[in-house]
C-alpha cells in the first residue's frame, strides 16, 4: 500500500541511470507507509545487481528529508520486479529519452532472438533495427541499432 | 535444519555465483570486443548482485553485528564453498565461454528447483535469479555455436576449452551432507535430479555447435569441501586485498 500523501514526494525521485523515469512510474515502489512519526518505504530491485538501488534508498530519504520527514527505506525481493509494472507514463518517458520501451514477453523473445523486426527506433520510429549486443550499456538493456537512420540505441528488455 | 549447516548450504550456491562473478569482472576493459566486453561485467554485476543478497541472508543468520563484507572478504580459501569449474582462469575467450555455458546450465536448472524452495528467502532470491541467468545461458549457449561452427580455428579453441573444462562438470552434482539435510528439509536442491536433463541440454548445444561432448571417466573435484585448485588463492589475493590491508575500510 502505497499513502497518497506520499506520493508526490516520491514522484520527484527519479532512476539515478534513467534520471526522466521517476521511481514511482518505474514500478519500484512497493509501499510506503506511516509507521508513527516516520515513513516506511519498500523497494525492490529490477536486476540483482543494480548497482542503482543502493543510490535510490539513499536519494527517497533526502527527499523525505527535505520536507522534514524521517523515512527508512527496505529492500524487498519477492515478489520480483517485472518490466510490466512500468507505467505508461513511464514508457513514454523511456521513448522521448531514446529507451525503446520493453515488449510483452513473446514479443520480446522473438526480437532478441532476431526472428522479427519489431523494435522500434525512437528517433525515426522505423522497425528496420537490429540487435547488436543481448547486454547493452546496464544490466536491464539490449543495444540495438537502426538501419534507417543508423542511430544506435537501447531496448529495454522485458523482464517477467 | 540448524544454523550452521544452512549456512553452509548457502555458500555451497552463493560462493560460485561470487567467484564466477569475480572472473568474469576480469574482463571489464579487456573483452575481445566493446560488445562482449559489456556484456561480461553484465553477467558479473547480476552474479554479484545475487551475491550480495544470499550473503545478507546469511549476515542475519551470523548475527553478532556481522554484514555481507565479512562473508565476503574475510573468509579464507578453505572456507569458499564453490566448485572448482567457476574458479578456472579466463585462459582465452573459448575458456570463459565454456565456463559460462557449463555454469549457466546448471544454475537454471538448480534455480528453477531452488524457487520452491521452503526457505522464502532463498526462494525470492531464485525466482529474481532465474530472469537473469536466462539472459546468460542463451548468451553463452549463442556463442558456443558461434565459435564451434565458426572458423577452423574458432573451433580449434572452443573445443580445446570444453575437453579441458568438462572435467570440472561432475562435481555439480555432488551431495555434501549439509546438502542432503537441507534437500530432507525441504530447503534444498537434490542436483543428483538434475544431472540427465544437464547432460541431454548440454549435448544439444556442442551438437549444434558441431562440437563434440567429452568422453570422461573420471572428473575433477574438491572445491565444495574448500579444497580449491591452485588459481583460488591468486583470486582471492585479488578479491580480498583491500579489507585484508586496510581492515574495515570504507569505500
Ligand atoms: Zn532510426
Amino acid at each position: 500500500m502505497i499513502d497518497h500523501t506520499l506520493i508526490t514526494i516520491l514522484e520527484k525521485v527519479s532512476d539515478p541511470e534513467i534520471p526522466v523515469l521517476s521511481i514511482m512510474d518505474m514500478g519500484v515502489v512497493r509501499s510506503a507507509q506511516w509507521k508513527e512519526n516516520k515513513v516506511e518505504v519498500s523497494i525492490t530491485p529490477t536486476y540483482s545487481g543494480c548497482p542503482a538501488m543502493d543510490v535510490l534508498a539513499e536519494d527517497i530519504k533526502a527527499a523525505f528529508n527535505e520536507k522534514g520527514i524521517i523515512s527508512e527505506v527496505k529492500l524487498v525481493l519477492a515478489p520480483a520486479w517485472t518490466t510490466d509494472w512500468i507505467t505508461a507514463r513511464g514508457r513514454k518517458a523511456l521513448e522521448d529519452y531514446g529507451i525503446a520501451a520493453p515488449l510483452d514477453a513473446e514479443a520480446d523473445k522473438e526480437a532478441l532472438l532476431g526472428n522479427k523486426k519489431i523494435i522500434k527506433c525512437p528517433q525515426c520510429g522505423s522497425t528496420e533495427t537490429k540487435m547488436i549486443s543481448q547486454f547493452g550499456s546496464t544490466a536491464c538493456k539490449a543495444l540495438f541499432q537502426c538501419e534507417t537512420c543508423q542511430e544506435p540505441f537501447d531496448y529495454f528488455k522485458c523482464l517477467k | 535444519m540448524n544454523k550452521e549447516n544452512l549456512i553452509q548450504y548457502i555458500y555451497s550456491i552463493a560462493d560460485n555465483s561470487l567467484i564466477l562473478g569475480q572472473r568474469m569482472s576480469e574482463l571489464c576493459g579487456h573483452g575481445p570486443s566493446l560488445e562482449t566486453d559489456i556484456a561480461c561485467t553484465n553477467m558479473a554485476l547480476d552474479l554479484l548482485g545475487q551475491t550480495r543478497s544470499y550473503y545478507q541472508y546469511v549476515a542475519t543468520l551470523l548475527g553478532e553485528g556481522k554484514t555481507e563484507d565479512d562473508v565476503a572478504y574475510l573468509r579464507t580459501e578453505r572456507e569458499y564453498k564453490n566448485v572448482l569449474l567457476v574458479e578456472q582462469p579466463n585462459t582465452h575467450f573459448g575458456y570463459v565461454i565454456a565456463r559460462q555455458f557449463f555454469y549457466d546450465t546448471f544454475h537454471l536448472l538448480l534455480l528453477e528447483k531452488l524457487q520452491f524452495s521452503t526457505d522464502e528467502t532463498l526462494a525470492a532470491i531464485a525466482k529474481k535469479g532465474i530472469k537473469e541467468v536466462s539472459y546468460h545461458k542463451r548468451f553463452s549457449s549463442d556463442w558456443i555455436k558461434r565459435l564451434g561452427d565458426g572458423t577452423a580455428e574458432s573451433h580449434q579453441k572452443i573445443q580445446e576449452a570444453i575437453t579441458d573444462l568438462w572435467a570440472y562438470t561432475g562435481e555439480l552434482f555432488d551431495m555434501l551432507p549439509e546438502d542432503q539435510e537441507a534437500v530432507e528439509a525441504g530447503i534444498g536442491v537434490d542436483v543428483t535430479t538434475l544431472k540427465e536433463k544437464y547432460q541431454e541440454q548440454i549435448k544439444n548445444v556442442l551438437d549444434e555447435a558441431t562440437l563434440s561432448v567429452p568422453e570422461l571417466q573420471w572428473f575433477q573435484r574438491g572445491g565444495k569441501q574448500g579444497i580449491h585448485s591452485e588459481h583460488m588463492g591468486f583470486l582471492l589475493a585479488d578479491l580480498q586485498y583491500m579489507q585484508r590491508t586496510y581492515p574495515n575500510m570504507k569505500w
